[in-house]
């Protein structure tokens, strides 16, 4: 019964029961940031800055290394970090070595070499990464990693529990999107930002995979953006039938001047992905509910729920 | 991205061991004849200019006497690319080519890795070739942990029809490449077209390497003025813009001109926004109204309040904008009335002529519209401020509107003086000094500022107002420079309080003495 309980109030990557640690939990963002954790439901259990061992932030204790932390309270699922840009790549790298199989990597700036470092050390080790440059993500009700929301407080209140997930590889765009379909009356399963890079761990397409394997979640809004292919892999998803529940998308940057294209080689991979027009064709084609004024984001969803309900 | 010049990106490639033309650069006409007789007849002459398809708008040329050299480098150095004067011009050897390829590395965003793309059809067009003839294109995944493997490199190269001698030639190639592009940490490290001279001997005919502006950090000895994906030279405004960035690491901020040579009344918008992807919605909001947009800044990541009274004060020294528009994505985490303060002192130093509309949605953003709507009253433009309930779309109409409405003055209204203190008090902030004219707090009721003070740092001495901690604390950060002893203070004190915030170079490029 408890296991069924437990899977019942399981979330996509995050809920009150996994156990979180916070990298740079002695610094301004580090410390700024675990206090809105603590407070809106996260279990965080400890904090890592290298030679601040032995203190306590927020009630919590702080280690010196991940393995110290590791060794003294028990394995940790998750790990926050908020270090400096430069040293991203050893305290992810870190984190993996002690086991983690989740890290949120909040930093924007990490070297796109660093973050390929880290990724081919998480394939490794079988471990998974949101970010780098992201705002985290939220479970509305559960828990929060990184910083949506800003306070436990404007969090509790923006964001409603619910059925709809939302993906977004803008941190801005994911709580304002979050915020008007909670306004809306439309609930939310998770709301997640992928993180505003070029390379980052679980983009849309891993994000979404998630959502069509949790129970809780019926449909997911998507905000893509111009550049990369993260869109159009969503729409190989659906169209394979991988992904077999509603997605709303709306693509930002529609207006951007084009040849921001800065190689060929970038070319020839995306081999015409990338653009605004392409990706809504594809994800049309594919069947997605594509919106093209982002203040339509919550009536559509809401349509779109209301007939997965009338099938039901 | 860091964009480095064909030269600069050559000079990688030859420091990696890969073979390159004998070039010299040029910055003045009096300068070929030298280089000539270091790269002998004939002889390409390339405009220096982040640009393709120089060949089709006379970027490059050939000479086979000095005199036509001179004359090349002339018109060169003479041409504007992309609004922006060509000032740097390679004289090259020219290459006597048998067969030309694509040699590329680039990180692959869905594989999480480094790729090597090669195709043994090379020159323009490499993009179409790829698409017709998939066959002449091949590619190898690299594993970042061991680099790009001769092997690694031979087996794709074989997969497009290129045997024997050739074939090791160019893996040796590629390997060299993927190494200059993993030291210096490329985004992109191209080589179109990559050649076969008559002697055998394999050379780098033109190069294209971009480096991730993250990185730019660990290579100094580029000398990248500008760590930032710019499609032109950085302008005078960007590079004041950057020098605040690179002084600051509070928040983000992100300043490019995107249009210059435009006249008022032309629908340019000075453009104010916070986090990427709610600034790209709201440019499409402006653009969709037939609005320009003069330039795009980004403040987000929580900056103080300096931050963003910078960044407004770089955007309103484009003279020529019609409208002031700022909005992000609507629901900042980041408490709001930061942002309200810094553009407040903006606006109000700059007696701002142009109609404002800001959207300041997210965190206390009641506080924030208050701050920026009612301490603007004055102006002689005016000034609106929305909150996450008002969609970006909305926010347009309103600038719309209010650019059909409003008369700007006949005259552009100067700028106000700093104010002098009669008896000043005056500590030292991470980019600035606050100054107290204790003459005027002497007469003020309020003493607002004390209170106001968001980190706390002020106390009354004698009902005068001094720092409670050590000036190094306030210098080293204590003081945030959230303003609100200038803003609050002004609005509901005796005006004693302002804060001096330098923007290097801001007042000699307005010609402002
Ligand atoms: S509010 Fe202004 S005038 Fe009054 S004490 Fe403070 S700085 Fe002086
Ligand atoms: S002294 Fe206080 S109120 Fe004035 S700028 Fe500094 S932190 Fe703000």
């Amino acid at each position: 019964m408890d296991i069924l309980r437990t899977r019942k109030l399981m979330s996509i990557l995050i809920d009150q029961t996994k156990k979180v640690i916070v990298q740079g939990i002695t610094g301004r963002e580090g410390m700024a940031r675990a206090k809105l954790m603590i407070e809106y439901g996260t279990t965080v259990v400890a904090g890592c800055t290298p030679g601040k061992g032995g203190e306590t932030v927020l009630g919590v204790p702080v280690f010196d290394t991940l393995e110290e932390a590791v060794e003294t309270i028990g394995q940790v699922d998750i790990s926050t970090i908020f270090v400096p840009a430069p040293l991203v790549k050893d305290a992810a790298i870190e984190a993996l070595s002690a086991g983690i199989k989740l890290l949120v990597i909040v930093p924007d700036r990490v070297p796109i070499y660093d973050v390929l470092e880290i990724a081919a050390v998480a394939k490794e080790m079988g471990a998974e990464f949101v970010g780098p440059n992201t705002l985290g993500l939220l479970s509305p009700g559960k828990a929060v990693l990184g910083m949506i929301g800003g306070s436990a407080a404007s969090a509790r209140n923006w964001f409603l529990p619910g059925n709809c997930g939302v993906t977004s590889r803008s941190g801005g765009i994911t709580s304002s999107i979050a915020y008007y379909l909670s306004r809306a009356g439309v609930g939310l399963s998770s709301i997640v930002h992928v993180g505003g890079d070029a390379v980052v761990g679980l983009p849309h397409p891993e994000i979404i995979k998630k959502y069509e394997a949790d129970p809780e979640t019926k449909a997911v809004v998507m905000f893509g953006e111009i550049g990369g292919s993260q869109e159009e892999t969503v729409a190989d998803l659906i169209e394979s039938g991988a992904v077999t529940k509603p997605i709303i998308a709306y693509i930002g940057g529609r207006g951007a001047k084009s040849g921001t294209r800065f190689s060929h080689a970038g070319a020839i991979i995306e081999g015409g992905r990338g653009t605004y027009e392409g990706k809504v064709e594809r994800l049309k084609t594919a069947g997605a509910h594509v919106v093209e004024n982002f203040g339509d984001i919550p009536a559509v969803t809401k349509k779109v729920l209301a007939s997965l309900s009338g099938k039901m | 991205m860091a964009r480095l010049h064909e030269y600069q990106g050559k000079k990688l490639l030859a420091e990696a061991g890969i073979k390159i033309p004998q070039y010299r650069v040029v910055r003045n006409v009096g300068e070929t004849d030298e280089a000539i007789e270091t790269v002998g007849l004939p002889a390409v002459i390339k405009a220096q200019a982040w640009t393709t398809g120089r060949a089709s708008i006379g970027a490059i040329a050939f000479a086979g006497s000095p005199a036509e050299a001179r004359a090349a480098v002339q018109k060169m150095l003479g041409l504007e690319i992309k609004g922006f004067p060509v000032t740097e011009v390679l004289v090259e050897e020219k290459l006597k080519i048998t067969r030309e390829f694509y040699l590329g590395i680039i990180i692959d965003d869905t594989n999480k890795c480094p790729r090597m793309i090669f195709s043994s059809v090379g020159g323009t067009g490499i993009e179409e070739i790829a698409r017709a003839h998939p066959d002449k294109v091949a590619h190898a995944l690299v594993d970042i942990r061991w680099g790009l493997r001769d092997f690694e490199a031979r087996n794709a190269i074989r997969k497009t029809g290129v045997t024997g001698k050739l074939q090791v030639q160019l893996a040796g190639t590629a390997v060299k490449l993927y190494e200059a592009a993993r030291k210096y940490e490329a985004r992109s490290a191209e080589i179109n077209p990559l050649v076969v001279v008559e002697s055998g001997e394999i050379v780098a005919a033109d190069c294209r390497f971009t480096v991730d502006d993250y990185a730019v950090f660990r290579h100094a000895d580029l000398g990248i003025e500008i760590a930032r994906e710019f499609g032109h030279p950085p302008t005078a405004l960007d590079k004041i813009a950057y020098d605040v960035e690179k002084n600051d690491w509070r928040g983000t901020f992100y300043f490019i001109e995107l249009a210059r040579g435009y006249n008022k009344g032309e629908k340019y918008l000075g453009f104010h926004g916070a986090g990427g992807g709610g600034s790209m919605m709201s440019m499409d909001a402006l653009t969709k109204r037939g609005y320009q947009i003069a330039n795009f800044c980004d403040t987000s990541g929580n900056p103080p309040a300096s931050k963003v009274y910078r960044a407004a004060k770089i955007i309103l020294a484009q003279p020529n904008i019609d409208g002031y528009f700022g909005s992000g994505s609507g629901v900042a985490s980041q408490e709001q009335f930061h942002s309200a303060r810094g553009l407040v002192k903006a606006f109000r130093e700059e007696n701002i002529s142009v109609p404002v509309v800001i959207r300041l949605g997210g965190n206390l953003e009641d506080l924030a519209i208050k701050i920026l709507t009612e301490y603007t009253t004055d102006l002689p433009a005016p000034v609106e401020g929305y909150k996450k309930d008002d969609p970006a779309d909305y926010c347009a109409e309103r600038m719309q509107k209010l650019l059909a409405e409003y008369r700007p003055p006949a005259e552009k209204p100067k700028p106000r003086p700093k104010p002098m203190a009669a008896k000043p008090y005056s500590f030292k902030t991470i980019t600035g000094k606050v100054t107290f004219d204790h003459d005027r707090c002497a007469k003020c009721e309020s003493k607002i500022c004390v209170e106001k003070c968001v980190p706390k740092i002020l106390k009354l001495e004698n009902g005068l107002p001094v720092l409670a901690i050590t000036v190094e604390d306030a210098a080293k950060g204590k003081c945030t420079e959230c303003l609100a002893c200038e803003i609050e203070c002004e609005q509901h004190g005796a005006a004693g309080g302002y804060v001096d915030l330098p923007i290097a170079g801001l007042d000699k490029y307005l010609g402002r003495t």
